[in-house]
């Protein structure tokens, strides 16, 4: 499970790849995290185009990585979602305090 | 009465790399009644979330077996039983009900809702330091 890391002009986006599960997900959070606390970016955006399969645990990422990046100010945005994906997502409520698009 | 056409049994060990092994031999088998894509993605989507169950709360990320067994019947539906012999669960209603978790760790609370919204029937029957069995049953419609 691959995630590619750009950083821009204090946007940060991070390209999720293959399947997300409880397994994946914690190498992903790692990675991410370690980004975010040494950039310090103003927005991050997460892009799931590349995710073939996800569960719960992606709602559990994204919400971990809202979290965290709140504390540094940072806004969130997650791209890219399948639509069954966005179902799951919205399940949570996560779309009052994410920007999907 | 209905008939089971087809019926397979595994047990596994609790290990995470087989949340995705599991949802892949449920969909394989579910595969074998002309499923619709779609049908196969909420078969894998749901697996996925009862065996994580049995990795994170059941047996608490420790050594388990996680035995699953399926039915396919003459109708078209199909039973998949998810069941381990873990810490079980006291309080059902409540593990049920959207966005409760006992785990931290980035867990969504949302497993349980997930395999409702995925299946046309969830039953979970638990029993404390006994286990806990959940089946999902699916009707499927022919591509």
């Amino acid at each position: 499970m691959p995630v590619l890391i750009k950083s821009l002009n204090k946007e940060f986006t991070a390209f999720l790849s293959g399947e997300i599960d409880h397994h994946s997900a914690p190498r992903i959070r790692e990675k991410i995290d370690s980004h975010l606390n040494r950039e310090k970016p103003e927005r991050l955006i997460l892009d799931f185009s590349g995710v073939s399969f996800m569960d719960s645990s992606g709602v559990g990422l994204v919400m971990g990585r809202y979290k965290n990046a709140l504390q540094l100010n940072c806004s969130t945005c997650v791209c890219g979602l399948r639509e069954r994906d966005l179902r799951i997502m919205k399940m949570s409520g996560l779309e009052k305090l994410v920007e999907f698009r | 009465m209905k008939k089971i056409t087809n019926s397979f049994k595994m047990a596994l060990p609790s290990k995470s790399i087989n949340e995705s092994f599991s949802r892949v031999v449920c969909a394989a088998f579910v595969s074998l009644a002309d499923p619709t894509v779609e049908e196969i993605s909420d078969i894998k989507t749901a697996v996925s979330e009862a065996v994580t169950n049995c990795i994170v709360h059941a047996y608490e990320e420790k050594n388990g077996i996680i035995y699953i067994s399926a039915d396919l019947f003459d109708d078209n539906t199909v039973r998949i039983k998810i069941r381990d012999k873990g810490v079980g669960i006291p309080d059902i209603p409540k593990a049920l009900t959207p966005l409760f978790t006992t785990a931290g760790d980035d867990r969504s609370g949302l497993g349980f809702t997930v395999m409702e919204s995925f299946t046309d029937k969830l039953t979970v029957k638990s029993v404390p330091e006994k286990g806990t069995t959940v089946t999902l049953v699916k009707k499927l419609h022919r591509k």
